[in-house]
């Protein structure tokens, strides 16, 4: 026990007052979460259904059109389909036909919903229902919205997740799930990790592939790798499933709070424990040590935007010398990030939701020596004199456990060290 | 219903976007879902934009459906007009709020804010980016451009730059120059530079020089008709346009046509010996209406290319691109299928294409050069150096951006007499584009050849390539490999062949030799 971490004598933030402002967010929708959903179920297809917006969303999002045909696509709706809804089903039904065969690889389709396919009260559940009669066994189809009016962001995987959870057949085997959808390098770290514990068996959810055997039932513990999965915890609870509730494995200190929380579950002795983390963790406090150099001393201000905000502020007070001054995330689910707040000093604001414009007049009074914010923002503060990080990066980088906890501190510093390098002068 | 993996253009408010952050002193009340703030990231990190669009979203939610919505617009737009204090707005519904049918010109009429607020009807389910720039430029002009008096000198408004447009900074740059050598100042260029101030001094000027009718042509024929101006209709890219221009100009205005051409080095480099190898090069050339058709004439006419195919993805300008291409003796190819582009350009194997960004990726994955002469843009589409598409500056950036991924005259001689050494890797490429090796298009280089290939030809039935000519093909250079494999195919195809030999080959050879 004695590798819990130590909590802020002043006490945490879990009961500190909540800044909550409504205005225009300046979020992404859970379609984009699609760019690396699609990476890890390497025989899934996620159709939007969804308008020329949503298309170009996902195109922007991605950045570059990475592949010729990828794994996702927009069915985009045309005046033709507003008029009569019945009309609709039908001609989703024709587009995934034709999808289904051309993809003949597809073993998993989701439609996603998008702002106007709810709007228009387009049911994709019948229509999923639907689908799966008809390919079973070959294509299983399932439905979520990534839609605008219902998610921001990395709700979408959450979103996916639960999605996936109803139709997971039932296992009464005792068994440790991480869920959520790590890069693979990462992931195979903390199977290896629980591993050697003598942890298992350790499942992974979302499985690469659907065929995979992943069931679940009442001898299921879980824990979560990402603080934005309250639906998906919430039908894992319902399937009988059991949260091992933990700080988020992000810096030394959040990975071994991790591990050390389901450890104890699994009534691993302290020895053991020791002497599979010691080396990865000398490692990884020598490598904040150094990527954080720059960092200390400095402060610190989140716009919100994947909820990854609560976690990495913990880790940059804690383990890198920074100050909070704003902690903004889109949603502050407590049961989930609980742990982290209980660890996060005493301080900053906490703000949920967002009014962009007031939290840029508060940004702008602060001056911040880092900002986190969305690409939006990040130009037009740097060209006021703000140095940014752009929080996309948080998601699409591996970031989690001892061996990239060096680098999660590089991400935030790289910004600094640059600023600090260049001479660019002023103007003659 | 329609499956769309990648697009040419976003949805119309995109194109208002580029109106409205082109421009000073007007700020654009969306009604939208937050999802569609991303539209920010275009102009903050594509074009590297140092402040937000000036673009506020209701970002309303589910929970907001039915009760509030129209009362976030109202609050929006008040909150927007106090914080910005902008001289006009515009107002308008993305496809979502289309949907709810709020009437944001409706509503934004009653309010009593003290500004022009003009509304805009952009049909998300029907129309494009270029539609929604298009109308949203005419409808403030229309609103805001009032008859004034004519400015004494002769002067002119450049219309159609905006934000996130192909080049649009330095054409203006060069056109303005351009103009000024002939004794013609400019009066308002819009909507990108210009305030809502300046739109009601358009009409000051004595015509209009329309840059891309893809964004001003709609103001432009407003203009014509209620503030008597007419408009240019020659697009200066390239040497020929850029002359045709010039007297087009001399005879709006009743000037001298001038154009200081000592510093055009385009006409001198395509004749240049070097420049022999770009005879009957084949290009496609796929874009915007307004670019491809100024690419068609600068390669046929200027860089002595062979044009096997052209088309454009804005469907608004099929006409005149129809058109164009039976002057060229090709189809005219009128899509917004990335991936109908793809198979056009399998199908004529070109050894060059003149394209956007979505045919550079196209270009990589079959081997294939590509020059980037369109939007949709990307970061590289925005050079830190001076980089016009027009005028006399243009012209030497087609040549050297064309000729930039092609591999030189005197290297393509040396690589074909060096190709049997054992140093010689067949897949190295330009020597200027160290790493970059190009995949060669239907040659497995790298795998072990396959017995025979075969190949689904236009006609009935496939031609097959025996191992002997396989082989023999390979020896022949990359970068007319796939001229020779589709010149050989088509011949054996004609006289009913079915089995391509080396005979086959090199009769083939000799009845293609030019
Ligand atoms: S916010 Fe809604 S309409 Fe906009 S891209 Fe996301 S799902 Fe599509």
């Amino acid at each position: 026990m004695n590798d819990l971490p130590r909590l802020p004598t002043s006490g945490g933030c879990r009961d500190e007052p909540i800044l909550k402002q409504r205005g225009q967010r300046e979020v992404f929708c859970g379609l984009t979460g699609i760019i690396w959903l699609h990476r890890k179920m390497q025989d899934a297809f996620f159709l939007v259904i969804g308008s020329r917006t949503c298309a170009h969303l996902l195109q922007s999002a991605a950045g570059v059109m990475i592949f010729a045909e990828p794994r996702f696509g927009t069915a985009i709706l045309e005046e033709s389909d507003l008029a009569g809804l019945a009309d609709a089903q039908t001609e989703l039904d024709k587009v995934v036909d034709q999808l289904l065969e051309r993809r003949t690889d597809i073993r998993q389709l989701f439609l996603v919903g998008s702002c106007p396919s709810e709007v228009i009260k387009l049911d994709l559940s019948r229509a999923a229902e639907r689908m799966t009669e008809k390919y079973a066994p070959s294509v299983r189809v399932l439905n979520f919205s990534g839609s605008g009016i219902e998610t921001t962001f990395t709700q979408g995987e959450d979103a996916c997740l639960a999605s996936m959870v109803p139709v997971l057949p039932e296992t009464d085997h005792r068994q440790l799930l991480l869920v959520g959808a790590l890069p693979d390098v990462v992931e195979e770290q903390a199977i290896s990790l629980l591993t050697q514990m003598g942890i298992g068996p350790v499942r992974v959810l979302p499985a690469p592939r659907a065929d995979s055997d992943l069931g679940v039932g009442a001898d299921t513990v879980f824990a979560l790798t990402q603080p934005f999965l309250g639906d998906t915890h919430a039908e894992l609870e319902r399937r009988g499933a059991r949260h091992i509730a933990a700080p988020f494995p992000f810096g030394e200190e959040g990975t071994t709070a991790w591990l050390r929380t389901i450890a104890n579950e699994f009534g691993v002795d302290d020895e053991t424990f020791e002497s599979v983390t010691a080396a990865p963790r000398a490692r990884a406090r020598k490598a904040i040590a150094q990527a954080s150099e720059s960092l200390r001393g400095k402060s610190v201000f989140f716009f919100p935007d994947s909820q990854l905000e609560i976690p990495l502020a913990r880790f940059l007070t804690r383990e890198c010398g920074m100050q909070a001054i704003e902690v903004g995330a889109p949603f502050i689910h407590k049961g989930i990030i609980g742990p982290d707040l209980d660890m996060l000093a005493q301080g900053p604001v906490l703000s949920e939701g967002q009014d962009v414009d007031l939290q840029l007049d508060r940004c702008r009074a602060a001056r911040p020596d880092l900002t986190v914010c969305g690409l939006g923002l990040a130009n037009p503060l740097e060209a006021e004199g703000l140095s940014t990080k752009w929080a996309i990066e948080l998601v699409f980088t591996p970031v989690h456990f001892y061996e990239q906890a060096g680098d999660l501190a590089g991400l935030f510093s790289r910004p600094l060290r640059r600023s600090d390098l260049l001479q660019l002068g002023v103007r003659a | 219903m329609k499956l769309t993996v990648w697009t040419y253009e976003g949805p119309p408010h995109v194109g208002a976007m580029r109106v409205a952050t082109g421009m000073t002193g007007l700020h654009y009340v969306l009604h939208a879902p937050q999802g569609d703030t991303y539209a920010d990231l275009l102009f903050t990190m594509i074009e590297r934009r140092d402040h937000r669009p000036p673009v506020t979203y209701t970002t309303f939610q589910a929970r907001d459906l039915g009760s509030d919505t129209a009362n976030l617009f109202k609050k929006s737009l008040e909150d927007a007009y106090a914080r910005y204090q902008p001289e006009a707005l515009i107002v308008g519904a993305s496809c979502t709020a289309e949907l709810i049918q709020d009437d944001p010109g409706g509503m934004s009429e009653t309010m009593g804010i003290p500004v022009p607020v003009i509304p805009l009807e952009l049909p998300s389910y029907q129309r494009k980016e270029n539609f929604g720039a298009d109308e949203t430029f005419f409808q403030i002009v229309r609103t805001l451009a009032k008859p004034v008096e004519r400015t004494q000198q002769i002067t002119c408004n450049l219309i159609g730059p905006t934000a996130l447009g192909f080049r649009h900074r330095d054409d203006i740059t060069e056109i303005t120059a351009l103009l000024s050598d002939m004794g013609i100042s400019v009066n308002v260029v819009a909507p990108m530079t210009s305030s809502p101030s300046d739109i009601a001094r358009m009409g000051a000027a004595h015509f209009n020089v329309l840059m891309y009718p893809e964004t001003a042509e709609s103001a432009a024929r407003w203009m014509e008709r209620e503030l008597d101006q007419p408009y240019t209709k020659t697009v200066p890219i390239g040497v020929g346009a850029t002359r045709d221009f010039v007297r087009e100009v001399a005879e709006i205005t009743g000037l001298d046509p001038y154009l200081d051409e000592s510093r055009l080095r385009l006409p001198w480099y395509s004749k240049s010996v070097d420049s022999t190898y770009l005879t009957g090069k084949r290009v496609f050339i796929f874009g915007d209406g307004t670019h491809v058709a100024a690419a068609a004439r600068v390669a046929r006419d200027e860089m002595g290319f062979e044009v096997v195919g052209l088309g454009c993805y804005n469907r608004e300008m099929a006409r005149p691109v129809r058109s164009l291409a039976k002057d060229y003796g090709v189809g005219a190819l009128i899509t917004d299928d990335y991936l109908e582009v793809e198979r056009s350009i399998e199908a004529l194997q070109p050894e060059m294409i003149l394209g956007t960004q979505m045919e550079r990726h196209i270009g990589k994955r079959l081997g294939i050069p590509c020059a980037v002469i369109s939007a949709p843009v990307h970061v590289q589409d925005f050079p830190a150096r001076y980089s016009p598409q027009m005028g006399i500056e243009g012209a030497n950036v087609l040549f050297d951006t064309w000729v930039h991924p092609l591999v030189m005259g005197l290297e393509e001689h040396l690589l074909h007499m060096f190709r049997d050494d054992f140093e010689f890797h067949d897949a190295a490429g330009p020597s200027h584009h160290g790493g970059h090796a190009p995949k060669a298009a239907n040659d497995a280089t790298s795998a072990p050849a396959p017995a025979a290939t075969e190949t689904k030809t236009a006609g009935d039935g496939c031609v097959i390539w025996l191992d002997d000519a396989e082989r023999e093909l390979k020896k022949i250079p990359f970068f007319v490999r796939g001229k020779a494999r589709r010149n050989t195919e088509t011949f054996a195809t004609e006289r009913g062949v079915s089995e391509i030999s080396v005979d086959t080959l090199y009769e083939a050879k000799a009845h293609y030799a030019r």
